[in-house]
């Protein structure tokens, strides 16, 4: 099921909270799955006396990955066609993020429906820690 | 990176998922996934990341029989050794915080989404690249690469395109 357009306005918006106190265990949870054993998201010592960090922090994917929940939950399953982020701030273990899309333009493509949708994740000090763009067919 | 066969798995996705904290069952439960428009299991967005699993030179995996810059007993395997103080080494054989920059954007283009069965081959063409002067962080040189990931029957699903950044200094917090 998808959005439907005659019911969308430019203007329109969707949030949830992604993520709630962080743990280092959900990052190494994420490294695990997506491949990425960088040091810096799961190896207090090497971050922190090597690369120079105050601790661990989370891969920009996991973000983006949290931060596509909240849009398929908006969009419906199966209905991106583009999804696009800049990592504009670190995310540390502790923080509580919220990912928010607001419709930018309801247009018409090929015989489709589509949104545009901006798109920014923010922590609990309101400082943006992504930001981006997205495309979803609507009915 | 060139990986030549990402087999999309039904229990990869599931793993996947639970490390997004990602709950919707289109995720992991085949007969909720039938009864959708989808009409099978599919994978979220961000999956085609994973594909690193399945590159063998992916320099961010620790692989047998090579030294991994990470902790063992000392803080790191590999990089700033008394030697690497040297000022002839660039900045990215010294800092470890540079052992493959940071991220700093990631696109991906749907053709169509992703399901168990797929049999994927990607590969990675450069893009531009350029610099940039930040307060916080000093010179920034950003790279992109563009990535193709192609089914087993040839057909274009996903397009992604990465920006990475190396930063002259670590960020200031």
């Amino acid at each position: 099921m998808g959005l439907k357009a005659d019911e969308l306005n430019v203007g329109d918006s969707y949030s949830e909270v992604i993520v709630e106190d962080l743990t280092r265990t959900q990052i190494v949870q994420y490294a695990g799955a997506s491949g990425d054993y960088n040091p810096v998201h799961s190896d207090e010592k090497f971050v922190t006396e090597v690369a120079g960090y105050p601790t661990v922090f989370a891969h920009g994917m996991l973000t983006m990955g949290m931060t596509g929940r909240m849009l398929t939950n908006y969009v419906g399953d199966g209905r991106l066609t583009y999804y696009g982020v800049r990592f504009v701030n670190q995310v540390w273990p502790g923080d509580t993020l919220t990912a928010r899309a607001e419709v930018s333009e309801v247009r018409e493509e090929d015989g489709q429906t589509l949104i545009d949708l901006t798109i920014s994740t923010t922590n609990q000090d309101e400082k943006f820690v992504l930001t981006g763009n997205a495309t979803a067919r609507v009915d | 990176m060139a990986v030549e066969r990402f087999p999309v798995e039904a229990s990869h996705i599931l793993m996947f998922a639970r490390s997004i904290g990602d709950s919707n069952p289109i995720y992991s439960d085949e007969s909720h996934a039938g009864s959708t428009e989808v009409g099978s299991i599919i994978a979220p967005p961000t999956f085609a990341q994973a594909s690193a699993q399945f590159d063998p030179d992916y320099f961010l995996r620790p692989k047998d029989g090579q030294k991994w810059f990470g902790s063992g007993g000392t803080a790191s395997g590999t990089l700033v050794k008394d030697e690497d103080k040297d000022d002839s080494k660039s900045d990215d054989e010294k800092s470890g915080s540079s052992a493959g920059g940071l991220h700093a954007e990631q696109h991906f283009t749907y053709h169509r989404h992703l399901k168990p069965g797929d049999v994927l081959s990607a590969e990675t063409k450069p893009g531009e690249s350029w610099e940039k002067e930040s307060k916080r962080a000093g010179v920034l040189k950003f790279s992109e690469s563009i990535t193709e990931y192609r089914d087993q029957t040839g057909e274009l699903v996903v397009t992604a395109r990465s920006v990475g950044v190396v930063t002259e200094k670590v960020i200031e917090q």
